[in-house]
């Protein structure tokens, strides 16, 4: 199918918006009623059709106009995109490995013409057509990781891999969920997860180390995060935060369904194969509540998840000022029915919401 | 050994133990307002320099390092500013930090970047503080970067400007 590029903002006007289509797949992120913590990783080997789970890297309708809110917080504050020197070649393996998967799923999209180290890259929503030589940087115009990550949708940390740890040497990172990779750059695994609250002790972290240090060449994985965000918001940095967190204090119950947005990131991990690199894609999809509403089961199910929350969790997703309005808001949605297994919205099959009287 | 301030007592404790150890040390000590320069003169190391400032010691401690041989050693010691920006040279130079000896003496002082405008400030003894460049008021994150040998500095009243909760010391 051919993807209509929504024309929209991600600040000012926040024009973003979602079509019935991206609200349909939007990865909603929990599969039972509650949430707690967990590695919850699991085989990227694609989904089913339609999904955002059944590409390499996701095309939607916010990509033009993402790529645009990139290169303005690139052109604001350019060390959002930092590579140490050990990295250029791992910047290599990340811009073969995006533009083969693109345009092989993606060819109506993305062409990829490759002659030997001659290479011709076309991306025609972007109205890109370059000739370069691979691994000669004097060839593009950016590093070869700033070249091709201004062309994929999400953030992009690629992580060194020596002494079984892994090291933050290298992204680009414009759309995060409040954290600098200007301050986390050169640090390891257990460094720059050491702010997150309760799941050092769960012996999270060792976990997730462990499987990420073994995985495979074309076996990537993945797995889902979230958080809360007022405003359709890509830029939620902490580099900016004393700009956007007084937003936070713009809900009221009015606006809270238009403008009370969950925000649920896509993680992926692939290995490189020259660079023996890891590169680790967090792709950023954003839903208002008031389109969560739209399929019965996720009102209930998100009702339920934000109630039974734990304070620390919430204190970190940065919501607990807002939870007692967001319950209110969503309580309206959660008639008490049960909610089937599993993240899908199960449309056809969900009872619609039992209005009280 | 690279020492500030209170730093030097642990120089002085060590040389207590083992005196041969200072015809082999180059000392480089910046007083921050101590007096200890005297004693640790008189412990006759090979080298010994005062600096008046971390600053000022930079180049100097680039350069030994820069010169090292097999089998240096990297003695820390002083307040985690001092150890932590000694540290990041060291490393730059191709030490490990694993393989850096640290010792804090002194003050609890953090050094902090504010994760808003970059600058650093030093020495810094409440939470909240004030960056000294750009004025935000900031909270200290227990976050650490060794690249940057400091805290980061997030701003606390974001969401309510004017509300600063009233500055506590660190540790207390």
């Amino acid at each position: 199918m051919t993807i209509q590029f929504n024309e929209e903002t991600f600040r000012d006007d926040y024009s973003f918006h979602n079509s019935d289509w991206a609200i349909k797949r939007f990865p909603f992120p929990f599969h039972e009623d509650s949430y707690m913590y967990a590695v919850n990783m699991e085989q990227h080997r694609g989904g089913p059709e339609g999904s955002v789970y059944e590409k390499r890297f996701d095309v939607d309708e916010h990509y033009v106009s993402e790529m645009r809110d990139r290169a303005m917080v690139l052109a604001d504050d350019p060390l959002r995109c930092q590579s140490l020197p050990h990295m250029t070649l791992a910047g290599w393996d990340l811009l073969e490995l995006i533009m083969v998967s693109k345009s092989e799923d993606y060819p109506d999209l993305f062409e990829l013409h490759r002659n030997g180290n001659q290479w011709r890259w076309v991306n025609k929503p972007l109205g890109i057509d370059d000739t370069f030589t691979f691994l000669d940087e004097t060839t593009l115009p950016y590093g070869p990781m700033e070249y091709i990550t201004r062309q994929a949708q999400g953030d992009f940390c690629v992580l060194d891999q020596r002494d079984d740890m892994l090291w933050m040497d290298a992204g680009m990172v414009t759309t995060q969920a409040d954290w600098s990779l200007d301050f986390d750059i050169g640090m390891n695994f257990f460094e720059w997860h050491a702010p997150v609250p309760l799941a050092h002790e769960m012996g999270i972290f060792k976990r997730a180390l462990k499987f990420l240090l073994n995985i495979q060449q074309g076996a990537p994985a993945r797995r889902l995060n979230w958080t809360m965000t007022v405003n359709p918001l890509l830029d939620t940095s902490p580099e900016n935060y004393h700009k956007w967190g007084i937003q936070k204090t713009t809900l009221t119950p009015e606006n809270i369904g238009a403008k009370q947005h969950l925000r649920v990131e896509l993680q992926t991990f692939f290995r490189l194969p020259r660079s023996n690199a890891l590169v680790f894609p967090i792709r950023c999809y954003l839903c208002s509540f008031q389109d969560l509403m739209t399929m019965p089961k996720w009102g209930r199910r998100l009702h339920r998840v934000v109630r039974d929350l734990p304070e620390e969790l919430a204190t970190y997703k940065g919501f607990i000022d807002n939870r007692p309005m967001m319950l209110d808001y969503l309580s309206q949605f959660d008639d008490g029915l049960p909610t089937s297994r599993g993240v899908w919205p199960d449309l056809d099959t969900e009872p619609a919401l039992k209005k009280s009287s | 050994m690279i020492a500030d301030a209170e730093g030097a007592e642990a120089i002085l404790e060590l040389a207590a133990q083992d005196p041969d150890l200072m015809t082999k040390s180059h000392i480089i000590f910046i007083p921050k307002g101590t007096n200890y320069t005297q004693a640790l003169r008189d412990l006759k190391p090979a080298q010994f320099y005062e600096g008046p400032s971390y600053e000022a010691a930079v180049q100097r401690i680039r350069h030994v390092l820069a010169e090292a041989k097999m089998g240096l050693q990297v003695y820390l010691t002083g307040t985690e500013g001092l150890m932590g920006q000694a540290q990041n040279e060291a490393m730059q130079a191709g030490i490990p930090h694993s393989a850096i000896q640290t010792e804090h003496r002194g003050s609890v002082a953090r050094r902090m970047q504010c994760v808003h405008c970059k600058g650093i400030t030093e020495d810094v003894i409440t939470d909240p503080f004030v960056c000294s460049h750009c004025g935000l008021n900031l909270f200290v994150r227990d976050h650490y970067s060794r690249r940057l040998a400091a805290y980061q500095g997030v701003c606390i009243d974001a969401e309510d400007p004017g509300n600063v909760p009233e500055p506590q010391e660190l540790y207390t």
